[in-house]
């Protein structure tokens, strides 16, 4: 059994985000951190692998720095790594990126009782499309927002967290789950991780390891084969603070609706 | 001398650091406050290899090197001085002297248990009337047998109440003087061994710190470290290691007031200008900088020149003693940049100010420190 992981090096929004005057995200003037729902994905992936003995593979599109997070990744416990990167592939959008990712995950196999796992979205996008993209591609079953999992045999049990509320759905290996913040929490690099994880199993995927698989095509991959068109991007404005109201008595039902009549909002 | 670190040293420092603010920090005050050993950290470090970083993986260690431990032990005194000195401890002068000294046998038997961080681990050299004289030993042990009876007490011994395992020292031939040391690894559950009364301290107020008793204590001969009448060898030796232990936590409190004192600085307004705006304080921070700094150039070499199995002890002193006087002066000044507030336990520099002063006592006072360094220079 293998879990293969795929993560994404993004650039950290918790501070400014930095805007080129084309519109595009400044990357270089942003620290360079590992998607946080991707660790969520990852430590659900230890997890079973205390439990089965499966193999992790993370898998990462991104440029060659992309291998310093790739090695924090297996410092955390994951057994070997595959960076994607080609000038070809740069550029792409989710349609392009779930295809060239779906070409890598392909190529390294997934089998009978294997299970794919993504983060839900990443923090520079976040677009949540990628994961259900390249189970589609795949033809795997997927269950996205896993709050939850639990196996049995080749059954995954996972818990969707929802808007409204949650989902248990059961389903067969092999599938794609998407996992969120609430599923875990990451567990830190060891040390013995550490020491360990320049030695572990590195690899790179180029455009000649993957270009002629069924999924690339030249005319849908890198930001030419993009649909995707970014017109601009800019941090949004903050909001003002929002206004609490405490209590749950009768006065207090009546000053909120007649703080909502007043913005004619009911 | 190249300070360039690997690309493993830079990950693990990473790794500390965000341990350090994440699962340390926060309960700084606390233990502080209340002299609380905090059980549930040393846990936490254990299940990341942080109570064995630079032995081997076959003894249960991390496979990392010394430099590795010393930055372990800069980060968590950045934020928490207690928890550095928890590793120090259990690192330098137990898990050392048994890794340095033992026999194959012993070393199978006791370095996993404390590498993994089951074991807690202690050094029981000092005694009343034996603090920096440490050859004046009046703990002995008599060989009957196949077994040594240890009597006498130990004090100031920090991990004291929560270890198990202990590299002790004790007199086997009192006519021999130095010579005569040697030197025992005692498990707690050893019949006749008893640890006394907390001390209650100024700084480092959550790490246990308690007298050691022994009162015919059982210690199997097999639990000889080293050779009889060695111990004294073994104690200067490991107190050489633990020098590299204390100065990386007199540079984390160092470095961590610096860090607060510069927050607080550019926040903080007095004259409608911010503070940091006032010559006086970027002076202050200039200097406590600028000694810090020096001070972790000292600490990296001495880790450096231990890791390269060269006779470190002259740098290990230099670095003890410039970091630990260091760590005074420079948490000192942080108080004095907060003026009233730094006086009160809301802020945290009065702890690491508080904290930084044994930095300059325990594991060889400054004076001692001073004494071995003359002595490396051939001043008699």
């Amino acid at each position: 059994m293998k879990i293969i992981v795929c993560v994404k090096q993004v650039p950290d929004t918790s501070g400014k985000v930095a805007v080129n005057p084309d519109g595009t995200l400044n990357r270089a003037s942003m620290a360079a951190i590992t998607n946080p729902d991707d660790l969520n994905a990852v430590e659900a992936a230890l997890v079973l692998k205390e439990q089965t003995g499966a193999e992790i593979i993370v898998v990462s599109m991104g440029p060659p720095p992309a291998e310093g997070m790739l090695r924090e990744v297996m410092a955390r416990g994951v057994d070997r790594a595959i960076l994607v990167s080609a000038r070809e592939f740069g550029g792409s959008d989710t349609y392009a990126t779930s295809q060239i990712l779906a070409a890598a995950i392909d190529t390294i196999g997934v089998e009978k009782d294997d299970i794919v796992m993504c983060g839900r979205q990443a923090i520079d996008g976040d677009t949540a499309q990628v994961g259900p993209q390249i189970a589609e591609k795949l033809g795997l079953p997927q269950v996205s927002y896993a709050a939850e999992i639990t196996k049995d045999g080749d059954t995954i049990t996972v818990k969707r967290m929802l808007e409204d509320g949650y989902m248990t759905i059961k389903v067969k290996t092999p599938c794609l789950i998407t996992c969120i913040k609430e599923l875990n929490t990451p567990r830190y690099m060891s040390v013995g991780g550490v020491f360990e994880c320049y030695s572990k199993p590195y690899e790179i995927f180029d455009y000649n390891t993957l270009k002629d698989h069924r999924f690339i095509d030249k005319d849908t991959i890198g930001l030419s084969g993009s649909p995707t068109n970014i017109l601009t991007s800019f941090t949004p404005p903050q909001k003002g603070a929002g206004m609490m109201l405490e209590g749950a008595d009768k006065a207090t039902c009546e000053k909120l609706a007649g703080i909502m009549a007043a913005k004619h909002m009911i | 001398m190249d300070f360039h670190l690997s690309k493993e040293q830079e990950m693990v420092r990473k790794m500390y650091r965000e341990f350090a603010e994440t699962e340390v920090k926060p309960l700084a005050e606390e233990i502080d406050e209340e002299e609380r050993f905090p059980m549930e950290t040393v846990e936490k470090m254990a299940k990341l290899g942080m109570m064995g970083i630079y032995f081997p993986k076959e003894y249960g260690g991390a496979g990392g090197d010394v430099l590795s431990y010393a930055m372990c032990v800069e980060e968590l005194a950045k934020v928490c001085g207690t928890t550095a000195v928890i590793v120090s401890a259990h690192t330098s002068l137990c898990c050392a002297p048994i890794f340095e000294h033992g026999t194959e046998e012993q070393k199978k038997k006791y370095l996993p248990d404390l590498c993994s961080g089951k074991k807690i681990g202690a050094f029981g050299l000092t005694e009343p009337g034996a603090g920096t004289d440490a050859s004046g030993q009046q703990t002995i042990a008599v060989l009957e047998g196949d077994h040594y009876v240890l009597n006498g007490t130990k004090c100031f011994i920090t991990n004291g109440n929560v270890a198990d395992t202990f590299v002790v020292f004790a007199m086997t031939d009192k006519s021999k003087g130095n010579r005569g040391i040697s030197a025992f690894i005692v498990e707690k559950s050893f019949p006749g061994f008893s640890t006394g009364k907390h001390e209650k301290k100024m700084g480092i107020r959550g790490s246990s710190t308690c007298d050691l008793i022994f009162e015919d204590c059982i210690v199997p001969k097999e639990n000889l470290l080293g050779k009889e009448g060695g111990g004294f060898k073994i104690a200067m030796q490991t107190l050489d290691g633990g020098r590299i232990g204390i100065a990386s936590q007199a540079l984390g409190l160092a470095e961590g007031a610096i860090q607060e004192a510069v927050k607080y600085t550019q926040e903080r307004v007095q004259f409608k200008m911010r503070l940091s705006q006032m010559q006086n304080t970027q002076f202050q921070l200039a200097d406590m900088e600028c000694r810090t700094q020096a001070a972790q150039h000292l600490v990296y070499a001495a880790a450096m020149k231990k890791q390269e199995h060269g006779d470190y002890s002259k740098e290990a002193s230099m670095a003890k003693l410039f970091a630990a006087e260091t760590a005074s002066d420079v948490t000192r000044r942080a108080v004095q940049l907060f003026g009233g507030y730094g006086y009160t336990r809301e802020y945290p520099v009065e702890r690491m100010m508080r904290d930084a002063k044994i930095t300059e006592i325990y594991e060889g006072t400054s004076e001692v420190q001073r004494m071995v360094i003359a002595k490396y220079m051939g001043v008699k």
